[in-house]
């Protein structure tokens, strides 16, 4: 009987709602999204999703897809096969390619108002860095990241190092990460220095990082040129590879990005370099005490920021397209911004996040969550071309084959930078 | 006699529409993409022959792909193949736990193979995963197993054979559940010796099994790369990029439609020379009982 009477008034109210109106209200959005790290955050995403339809009535579905590159694969195979999402949340650093798939639509397309203008001027500008081009926005800081170091300070101690001061120059790292290497009787590494992911996916996220610090660019703004062959390129792989060639302080070969946590927890490493999205992880499972440093630099620390944006697609209708963009407004708020971080460790996106309550009580607790933040200043750009995955493919070869010692670093960023420019070569044409 | 016909084309008809429709047609589709190149940004695909395939020739990683699964083939294949028929023999006598033996046996070839290379993941951690840790009671050292481009194909092909070799066990078994005892009773009656038996009777009796197997073995051997998405994404330095693998990741990474096209032709033409080879050279050589 009450069902019935729910059900009547149901009707009733949509008979009375103007049919136009009817037509536009978008009930249900779908999104993919990645998981870079460890923990519960598709439990978290879901929450929000959750929260969202209680507020707003839109329901939004939240499809788990893997990680950064996996999601990019499903995301444009379901939108050519016509059923996909009207959003999703890629690495920012795919704008050109994503563009290059014709695929996207930017925000000033969905109409921005000088309200909308004025929440996007209110991101870090160095999360806007991959989402700008032909004048227009592109896409929304969401997971962002840099990347840190995160180190055991039992090892440090048990190595007789300070384990409140962390090196700040190359040189010191590869002397700090070769003192932490602890050896069995028999001469059996049990404890590595340190170790950094060169698998595919994330090699050039390390690298990236590494090209900064010794203060080299890998690539053009408009993403047609890359700069893999220069001097202090060369000299980024060569220190990489040394910390396992010349001073032992790594594996020889190739660290894979999922091991690394198992192994830091493990305390199979004592050093490993990690998105800022992993802290919470950490801070949850580990059995010792543990800090958070920004990398290191050649002279001065460096890093790379990384981790992924909202964009939106054409294949969705005006009115989706819409409904996707006030959920982006929605999650990216202040206070969803600074819950995210809390519960990740994701940079908040916005400095308004960091004047919430709820984020300065999180960060007067457990300081290491403002490490990432204030090395904002010295990150750059991740690596963004145009044909990105495929040239993301070239450089991990070479970084790979350089890692197994197979190729010197200069024979591999030459080879690296003779195949890139073969694949780029009709982007600069045009 | 016409009647008789037409009616054995309406019983044929629904699975040469499925085949037609689901193997033979795209495969046209794939030849004709092949000769046209990648279309970009909504213009149509311009005609480029056979461009792509000669930028295949002149393409390294094209080789290598080639040459790991010529590889990755060679040593799957009668791996799983020997390892298959000695499981089985072992098994098809009277034994105590002969079920559980079994059932272990067989175990792999239920789960499925993300989990497998999930599991095997760890088998393969260095230092302290189950290898390096089983090594290291021996005085072993450190194996970067899936991280050193030496040790990488053959930690995939150790996979793959732990993964078949139990479903090419439950075909072997089968045969030998099926062969009459009166044939053992008479060998023995003449004084054969049991390898005489085997190599003289059991093993010729199982040679239809055996077409069998190495025809759906060659097929894996080119077929299935799940564990190699899960384990390598065909790294380092793609020494574990094998052929489907190669052209996943060119269509779907790459989005190079006409290279994936390609390459699908190139190992649709390698599938039909094998099973050329099977059916017509070794096909004849069977005996059917």
């Amino acid at each position: 009987m009450l069902r019935r009477r729910a059900l009547l008034t149901t009707s009733a109210s949509l008979l009375a709602a103007p049919a136009i109106l009817r037509a536009q209200t978008v009930q249900q959005l779908t999104f993919y999204y990645p998981v870079a790290v460890g923990g519960p955050l598709a439990a978290i995403i879901d929450g929000y999703c959750k929260a969202y339809q209680q507020e707003t009535g839109v329901a939004v579905d939240a499809v788990y897809a893997g990680d950064y590159s996996q999601t990019m694969i499903k995301a444009v195979t379901a939108i050519r096969g016509g059923t996909g999402p009207q959003f999703a949340v890629l690495l920012a650093a795919e704008m050109h390619s994503l563009q290059d798939q014709d695929i996207l639509v930017s925000l000033d397309d969905i109409g921005l108002d000088p309200d909308a203008r004025t929440w996007l001027n209110g991101f870090y500008p160095a999360f806007m860095a991959n989402s700008h081009a032909d004048g227009k926005t592109w896409s929304v800081p969401f997971q962002r990241s840099t990347a840190v170091f995160y180190y055991s300070k039992a090892a440090f101690q048990e190595s007789g190092l300070d384990p409140d001061r962390f090196p700040t120059t190359w040189a010191a790292l590869a002397d700090t990460a070769a003192k932490l290497v602890k050896r069995d009787a028999s001469g059996k590494v049990t404890r590595w220095g340190i170790k950094m992911a060169g698998d595919l996916g994330n090699a050039q996220w390390t690298f990236g990082a590494l090209a900064n610090q010794a203060e080299q660019r890998l690539m053009n703004d408009a993403g047609t040129e890359v700069y893999f062959n220069q001097p202090k390129t060369i000299e980024a792989m060569a220190f990489w590879r040394s910390l396992a060639e010349t001073h032992h302080a790594a594996p020889d070969g190739v660290s894979n990005w999922s091991q690394l946590s198992p192994d830091f927890l493990e305390g199979n490493a004592a050093i490993i370099q990690h998105t800022t999205g992993n802290l919470t992880n950490l801070r949850d499972k580990a059995q010792f005490p543990f800090g958070v440093a920004g990398l290191a630099g050649k002279n001065s620390p460096h890093t790379v920021v990384g981790g992924g944006n909202i964009y939106f697609f054409h294949s969705a209708t005006p009115a989706e397209r819409q409904a996707a963009l006030r959920f982006a407004r929605w999650i990216s708020a202040p206070e969803r911004a600074a819950d995210w971080s809390i519960r990740t460790g994701y940079i908040a996106t916005s400095p308004a996040a960091y004047e919430t309550p709820a984020l300065k009580e999180y960060i007067a607790k457990f300081p290491a969550a403002n490490v990432a933040r204030t090395f904002l200043p010295v990150a750059t750009g991740e690596l963004s071309v145009h044909e990105n995955q495929r040239v993301y493919k070239t450089l991990t070869d070479n970084i790979q084959a350089c890692l197994n010692g197979s190729m010197t670093p200069a024979q591999a960023m030459s080879d690296a930078q003779g195949e890139t420019d073969r694949i780029l070569r009709p982007y600069k044409r045009a | 006699m016409r009647r008789e016909t037409i009616h054995a084309y309406l019983l044929l008809l629904p699975a040469l529409v499925l085949l037609v429709a689901f193997t033979h047609w795209p495969a046209i589709e794939t030849l004709i993409d092949s000769l046209y190149a990648t279309p970009h940004g909504g213009h149509p695909a311009p005609f480029v022959g056979f461009d792509n395939y000669t930028d295949l020739r002149d393409d390294p990683v094209f080789w290598q792909a080639l040459r790991n699964n010529a590889i990755y083939a060679a040593a799957t294949i009668p791996a799983s193949i020997v390892l298959a028929l000695l499981m089985a023999l072992a098994v098809n006598g009277a034994l105590p736990g002969r079920s559980a033996l079994r059932l272990a046996y067989f175990l792999p070839t239920m789960l499925p193979m993300i989990a497998v290379a999930n599991i095997w993941l760890f088998f393969y951690t260095p230092d302290y995963g189950l290898f390096d840790q089983v090594l290291g009671w021996f005085g072993g050292g450190r194996h970067n197993w899936l991280g050193d481009a030496a040790t990488a194909l053959p930690a995939m092909i150790a996979v793959a054979v732990w993964k078949e070799a139990g479903f090419f066990m439950i075909f072997y078994l089968a045969a030998l559940q099926t062969m009459p005892t009166d044939l053992r009773e008479a060998a023995a009656l003449e004084g054969s010796s049991r390898w005489n038996y085997f190599r003289r009777v059991t093993l010729p009796l199982l040679m239809p099994t055996t077409l069998f197997v190495l025809v759906n073995a060659v097929i894996n051997a080119f077929r299935v790369i799940d564990h190699i998405v899960v384990m390598t994404r065909g790294g380092p330095d793609n020494a574990t990029t094998l052929l489907l693998y190669y052209i996943y990741e060119t269509g779907f990474r790459f989005w190079d439609t006409a290279t994936a096209a390609t390459l699908t032709i190139v190992l649709l033409a390698i599938l039909a020379l094998t099973a050329w080879l099977q059916f017509g050279v070794l096909g004849r050589r069977v005996h059917y009982r």
